[in-house]
C-alpha cells in the first residue's frame, strides 16, 4: 500500500471553501501547481471557452442541434483532472466537462464529431480511459463506483473520478452510490461542479443543507468544499483525494463552487430566472483571469504567449471542425449497429426492411 | 436435479471457469440469498466475488455496469422481479444500452437474475411478473427458463453473453420441478423455443412456469381426445419467430398463456406476430389467458387474478370447437 499524503488537502471550515489563488490573483500559501502545470490549466481553460464561442457559433447558426457551455467552470473542470494521470486513471463524466475529456485523451475532433451529430466517428479511443457524457443526471454515479470497484478487485492501481452537479446530488442515485462507495471502500472521487443552478433551479431548492460537502460524512468518508474558480484548490483537493483513493483509502466528496456564467444550454434563456447583477459580481470571480494574472505575475505568461495560445487554439478548433464537416453523416444503418454484439434475428430483419435486402450486414 | 440447483450448478461452475465471474446482491453472501440459489458460493470463492450489497437495487445494477465495463462479469441479483422498478433506471436506459450509446466501445456483461411470477403466496410486489417492459428495452435479452436443464443451458449461455441478459426464474417452481440435466458444459443457445409436447389439434404457448400450467391443461384435454401441444419460448428476447410459425402451423389454433396481466403483455407480440407470419394457417383466433388487468391483489385473492388451467380448458375448448 503507497503511503498517505494528505498535506495537499485544503483545509475548509464549514461553509467556507478552500482556496489558494483569491480572485484577484494573489497566493495565499504554497501553489500546489508547478509552472509548466499552472501554464497547461490555462492553456487549457482557454481551449475550453473557445470551443464553447465555436459551439454556441455553430449552434445558433443551425448547424449542430444542441450544446451545453462549461463557461464559468473551467477552473473546476481543469483543475480536477489535472490530478489525475490518463493512462492508468479513469474519467466518469456528467456532460459538460469538455476540457477534462480532451486532456484526458479524447481527440478535439471527436469532441466535435459527438457534437456536430458523426457518431461513428465520436468514439472514445480504445486507449482513453473515459466513458461516455451522461444524459440522466446522476445515473453514472454508481457505474463509476463499479468501475472503481473492478480497479480494486483487480488490483489495478487506478482512480475514477466522477463528475455531477448540485442537481444530481438529489437523485437516489447519489445517495446509493456514495453509500455503496464508502461501505466497499472503492478508489473513487466525486467531484460535486456545485455551479448553483439546475436548469433554473438555485442549489437553496434543491438542498436544505448548508454546503454538498458535508453530506460526505454520513457515508464514511471526508467531503471537502473548494473554490471551483480557484484552478489551484481544485487541483490541490483531487490531488489529495486521489492520493487518498490509490492509497486504499476510499473514496472523497470534492464540492466545487463555481458559477455558470452562461446558460444551461443553447435552449436556455437564464435571464428568465436570475438578475444580471448576479451574474455580473459572477463575472469577477472568472476562473480563468486570476490564473492569467497570477501566471503574468510570476513572469509564466505574457500577452504575447497569450496570443500564440490563441491563435493556436484557433487553428486548431478550424482544423477539428473542417475535418469533422468533410465527414459522412450516419445513414440509417446505424440505428442497427451496436445493439447487440450479434444482431438478432428481428432486427436483421427490420435492417433489410430498412435499406433494402441487398445492403451488407454490419455485424460488430 | 431442481430448477434452483441447476442454477446453482451453473453459476458455480462459471465462477470456477472464470475468476472474473462475481455475484452481487442483497443477502447472497452468508445466508446464499433468500432463495438459498447462491448457497455455498461464499465460501468457495470468497467475499470479493460474491458480495453481500447494501439495500439498494439501483446501484447493485448501476455499479453491475461499471465493474464490467473494469473488466468483471458481475451476475446481479435482484432479490423479486418486482424490485427491479427500482433499478429500472439503471437497466433499461443504461445497462441495455451502454453499447449503441458508446458506439460499440463499451459492452456490459452483466447477467441479472431475478425470480418473479405468482402463486406462492408472497408478499406485495414480490411474484409481479413484469417481463414485457424488459423487451422494450433493446440491448436486454430475456431469458425465462422454466425446466432445470433450461435453466443450467441458458444461465451458461447469458453469463457468457457480451450483452446484458436479464434471467427469470420461476420462484413458484424453484424446487417442485425437477428433471434431468446434462453433465458437463451444455449451454442452450437463446433463441430456440421447445416444442416441450406435440400435438396437432391446438397450441399451447407459455413461458417460464405458465409452461407447467399449459402441460397440465394439455393433459386433460388429451382425456377429452384432444391432441394438445406445448411450445415453451426459453427466450422472449430474442424472440424465436421461425420456431414460434413452424409449431403453430400444425394446428393452426393457438393459445397464449402468461401470468402477467393481459393488457400490453408479452402475448400481444406472439399473437401480433403470429397473424404477420402465418394469416394464411389461421384456423381459429389466437386466445391469450393472462392475468388480470388489476394490480397484482393480496395472496389469498391470487387465484382470481392468475391465468388458471381451468381457464386455459375453457379457452382451449371454445378454440378446438371453432
Amino acid at each position: 500500500m503507497k503511503k498517505r499524503t494528505v498535506a495537499a488537502m485544503p483545509s475548509s471550515n464549514g461553509d467556507a471553501a478552500a482556496q489558494i489563488l483569491g480572485a484577484d490573483g494573489v497566493l495565499s500559501g504554497q501553489c500546489p501547481m508547478t509552472r509548466e502545470q499552472v501554464v497547461e490549466s490555462l492553456r487549457w481553460m482557454l481551449l475550453s471557452r473557445a470551443i464553447d464561442e465555436r459551439l454556441i457559433k455553430l449552434q445558433r447558426m443551425g448547424r449542430i442541434a444542441l450544446y451545453g457551455p462549461v463557461y464559468g467552470q473551467e477552473a473546476a473542470v481543469v483543475g480536477s483532472s489535472m490530478a489525475l494521470d490518463p493512462r492508468t486513471d479513469w474519467i466518469v463524466p456528467a456532460s459538460r466537462e469538455q476540457p477534462a475529456m480532451l486532456r484526458h485523451g479524447l481527440p478535439l475532433v471527436r469532441l466535435f464529431a459527438r457534437y456536430m451529430g458523426r457518431i461513428d466517428h465520436a468514439t472514445i479511443p480504445l486507449d482513453v480511459n473515459l466513458l461516455p457524457r451522461q444524459e440522466a443526471i446522476g445515473a453514472q454515479l454508481p457505474q463509476a463506483v463499479g468501475l472503481a470497484w473492478a480497479m480494486k478487485i483487480r488490483r489495478v492501481e487506478s482512480v475514477v473520478m466522477v463528475y455531477f452537479g448540485d442537481g444530481a446530488s438529489s437523485e437516489g442515485d447519489f445517495h446509493e452510490a456514495c453509500n455503496l462507495a464508502g461501505l466497499m471502500r472503492v478508489p473513487v472521487v466525486f467531484v460535486l461542479i456545485n455551479n448553483q443552478y439546475a436548469i433554473s433551479t438555485p442549489v437553496q431548492k434543491q438542498t436544505a443543507a448548508s454546503n454538498f460537502a458535508v453530506r460526505a460524512a454520513g457515508y464514511g468518508f471526508p467531503g471537502v468544499a473548494v473554490d471551483g474558480n480557484d484552478v489551484l484548490a481544485v487541483f490541490a483537493a483531487c490531488s489529495a483525494a486521489a492520493k487518498q483513493a490509490l492509497a486504499g483509502a476510499g473514496p472523497t466528496l470534492v464540492e466545487c463552487k463555481t458559477y455558470r456564467l452562461g446558460f444551461h444550454n443553447t435552449s436556455d434563456n437564464p435571464k428568465e430566472y436570475r438578475d444580471d447583477s448576479e451574474v455580473a459580481a459572477a463575472m469577477k470571480r472568472d476562473p480563468i483571469e486570476r490564473v492569467r494574472r497570477f501566471a503574468t505575475q510570476s513572469g509564466w505568461w505574457s500577452a504575447e504567449l497569450e496570443a500564440k495560445s490563441v491563435a493556436q487554439i484557433a487553428h486548431d478548433i478550424d482544423e477539428a471542425q473542417h475535418a469533422v464537416e468533410a465527414l459522412p453523416r450516419p445513414g440509417p444503418a446505424a440505428i442497427f449497429e451496436h445493439v447487440y454484439a450479434t444482431p438478432t434475428d428481428r432486427l436483421k430483419r427490420q435492417r433489410a426492411e430498412t435499406l433494402g435486402p441487398d445492403a451488407a450486414s454490419t455485424d460488430d | 436435479m431442481s430448477i434452483l440447483e441447476a442454477i446453482r450448478s451453473a453459476i458455480f461452475e462459471e465462477m470456477e471457469r472464470d475468476e472474473r465471474v462475481m455475484v452481487l446482491g442483497m443477502d447472497v453472501g452468508r445466508l446464499g440469498g433468500v432463495f438459498r440459489v447462491t448457497r455455498g458460493l461464499m465460501d468457495r470463492f470468497g467475499s470479493e466475488r460474491v458480495v453481500d450489497t447494501p439495500l439498494a437495487e439501483g446501484a447493485i445494477i448501476g455499479s453491475s455496469i461499471g465493474l464490467a465495463i473494469g473488466g468483471m462479469i458481475p451476475i446481479a441479483e435482484i432479490q423479486f422481479l418486482g424490485f427491479t422498478q427500482q433499478a429500472f433506471h439503471q437497466i433499461g436506459p443504461q445497462l441495455a444500452r451502454c453499447r449503441f450509446r458508446s458506439r460499440g466501445r463499451f459492452h456490459a456483461q452483466v447477467t441479472i437474475r431475478a425470480p418473479f411470477g405468482g402463486g406462492a403466496r408472497t408478499p406485495e410486489f414480490h411474484p409481479d411478473s413484469i417481463e414485457a417492459m424488459f423487451s422494450q428495452a433493446p440491448g436486454l435479452k430475456v431469458v425465462c427458463p422454466a425446466f432445470p436443464d433450461d435453466a443450467k443451458g441458458l444461465l451458461l449461455t447469458a453469463i457468457r453473453d457480451p450483452d446484458p441478459v436479464l434471467f427469470l426464474e420461476p420462484q413458484r417452481i424453484y424446487r417442485r420441478i425437477r428433471g434431468e440435466v446434462p453433465v458437463g458444459d451444455q449451454p442452450v443457445p437463446f433463441g430456440r423455443s421447445r416444442l416441450v409436447r406435440e400435438g396437432s389439434d391446438l397450441l399451447l404457448i407459455a413461458w417460464s412456469a405458465a409452461v407447467h400450467m399449459c402441460m397440465e391443461a394439455a393433459d386433460r384435454l388429451a382425456e377429452e381426445g384432444a391432441a394438445v401441444g406445448v411450445l415453451d419460448l426459453r427466450t422472449l428476447v430474442p424472440l424465436d419467430v421461425d420456431g414460434l410459425v413452424e409449431a403453430f402451423r400444425t394446428s393452426g389454433k393457438a393459445i397464449i398463456v402468461h401470468e402477467a396481466a393481459l393488457t400490453g403483455g408479452f402475448g400481444a407480440e406472439i399473437a401480433a406476430t403470429l397473424q404477420q407470419e402465418a394469416f394464411r394457417s389461421m384456423d381459429a383466433p389466437i386466445q391469450r389467458v393472462a392475468a388480470r388487468d388489476s394490480p397484482y391483489p393480496p395472496g389469498a385473492l391470487e387465484d382470481h387474478f392468475l391465468p388458471s388451467v381451468e381457464r386455459i380448458l375453457k379457452a382451449a375448448r371454445a378454440s378446438l370447437a371453432f
